[in-house]
């Protein structure tokens, strides 16, 4: 449960949101995402007030955010391919449109050769990566990743956190929920969002109150 | 274009797994289509014959004298006197007496036979003739002969006719009320299996409708195989049943029970049953999306 959380993510920026277990780490997120509406309080994204927007709105608004889920939600039936197209698809780009950028994301993330094979056949690794290929597909100006380097090892741990601040350097705001202390120290320029026990630990009021130039809206 | 949804893409109809007839679904609206179909038939056909008795007797009457065949002539006579009077002519005594032999044996039988029967006069009427005035002129000069409508002779008859051929059209609102409720289930059904599916397509920002149309056109697919499959199996066996008594009761009645217009119907059933069971499973998974986030 989180409780009286009041911060502004400044546009832009990375940041990392740590914290024990339990902490509401995940609520958060679900909150950012829009997968869940706060049961009080406010919730502003992209400048406008949604906490109590109409639902058919809302999907506009998912377009314009990347998820990576700690348990990937991939599509079992779909192909890699398929998975990492369906943003695309949904946005309801022509087919012509979908396989440049899909084949050369699914090389970036290392799976060109993995491109027709179905999630259960993937290694936890691998579909971690086509979750985050899938996630980044549309350039969101959001990007929301739940422990994304959780099931990768270093090497790859490193390459996807490249991705995100070379996706964090084109203007999407990247949140990445995670463990893991050497991928905040291998971030120059993040930010860190702590909770605890529900509650964010701001000591300074940096989050609350984000320098001007950082602030959407 | 309307049913642009019915074509979907590639890549949309791999996003619902399974083959045609790979459910319950196909097979469930198809044999729901099958017994509509035969009752649906069934109760045209009746009322087709209803139709064709009421037609064939709309315009006759009878008229019974009770005390014999003297005045016959004089009664003929009368009611061929009223203008709109096409025919009238009096049942020759032996012709009925050989009608009652197949009730009463013998007894009826025979010119001076015991059974003293009444004369009988069959009268038709130009449409829109008056039978009042036919059977006044005949009462002037008979004034014990009763002058009957065919058609209210074989009201008992149409009536049944008319409440069973209620009752088809009853079944038939039935089992298509069934079917719906069947779809629900299957939609429901579907909906529990592709649940994960579902919550993908939302959290990446796919509208209720996007997901609506992928579920829509499944069952529309679903119904529209079943139907016409349970609809041509239907046919084949009205066909080699009942064939053979429709053309007899078609011939003994002067007429087609089915006409174009009813077979047309019959052939838009399945057809009836696919939009339903569309407009049931799109409002299903609609109901069900806004019931979430």
């Amino acid at each position: 449960m989180l409780r009286d959380l009041d911060f502004r993510l400044g546009a832009g920026q990375f940041y990392f949101l740590t914290g024990p277990s339990g902490a509401g780490k995940t609520s958060l997120l679900k909150l950012l995402y829009l997968a869940q509406r706060p049961t009080r309080g406010r919730i502003s994204l992209f400048g406008t007030e949604l906490t109590d927007a109409p639902r058919d709105q809302l999907p506009d608004f998912r377009r314009r955010i990347g998820v990576v889920f700690q348990d990937f939600r991939l599509v079992r039936h779909l192909s890699a391919f398929d998975n990492v197209a369906l943003p695309l698809r949904v946005a309801d780009h022509a087919e012509a449109d979908v396989e440049g950028p899909v084949r050369e994301m699914l090389a970036w993330v290392g799976l060109a050769d993995r491109a027709s094979a179905k999630p259960p056949t993937l290694s936890g690794g691998e579909q971690q990566r086509v979750a985050i290929a899938r996630a980044v597909i549309a350039r969101p100006e959001l990007l929301v990743a739940d422990e994304p380097t959780g099931n990768v090892d270093a090497a790859m741990a490193k390459r996807i956190l490249h991705l995100l601040t070379a996706l964090n350097r084109l203007g999407t705001t990247v949140v990445v929920a995670t463990h893991d202390l050497g991928l905040i120290a291998a971030t120059p320029g993040s930010q860190l969002i702590r909770l605890e026990n529900g509650n964010l630990v701001d000591p300074t009021g940096a989050l609350r109150n984000p320098p001007a130039s950082m602030v959407r809206a | 274009m309307m049913l642009d949804w019915l074509f979907a893409s590639p890549a949309d109809r791999r996003l619902l797994p399974g083959g045609r007839f790979a459910g319950a679904t196909p097979w469930l609206i198809g044999i729901m289509m099958f017994v509509m179909m035969v009752v649906a038939a069934t109760g045209l056909a009746l009322a087709g014959g209803a139709r064709l008795v009421r037609e064939g007797v709309a315009h006759r009457y009878s008229i019974q004298i009770a005390d014999g065949r003297s005045s016959e002539a004089r009664a003929v006579a009368a009611a061929r006197s009223v203008p709109g009077v096409t025919r009238a002519v009096a049942v020759p005594e032996a012709e009925l007496r050989e009608t009652l032999e197949q009730w009463l044996g013998p007894v009826a039988a025979g010119e001076g036979a015991n059974l003293p029967l009444p004369a009988l006069i069959d009268v038709e009427l130009a449409p829109g003739a008056n039978p009042d005035a036919v059977a006044s002129a005949v009462k002037r000069v008979v004034p014990s002969a009763q002058f009957i409508a065919d058609q209210a002779r074989l009201a008992p008859m149409l009536g049944t006719l008319n409440a069973l051929t209620a009752i088809a059209a009853l079944i038939v609102l039935l089992i298509a009320l069934a079917t719906a409720a069947a779809v629900v289930l299957a939609t429901r059904g579907a909906l529990d299996t592709h649940r994960g599916t579902i919550d993908v397509l939302h959290g990446i920002g796919a509208t209720d409708l996007q997901v609506t149309r992928l579920f829509q056109r499944k069952i529309a697919l679903d119904a529209l195989i079943g139907g016409t499959s349970g609809a041509l199996v239907a046919a084949i066996v009205l066909l080699l049943v009942a064939g053979g008594s429709l053309g007899a009761v078609g011939d003994w009645t002067q007429g087609s029970l089915l006409r174009w217009s009813d077979l047309l119907l019959l052939a838009a059933l399945p057809l009836l049953a696919a939009i339903l069971a569309t407009v049931v499973a799109r409002s299903t998974v609609l109901a069900a999306l806004r019931a979430q986030l």
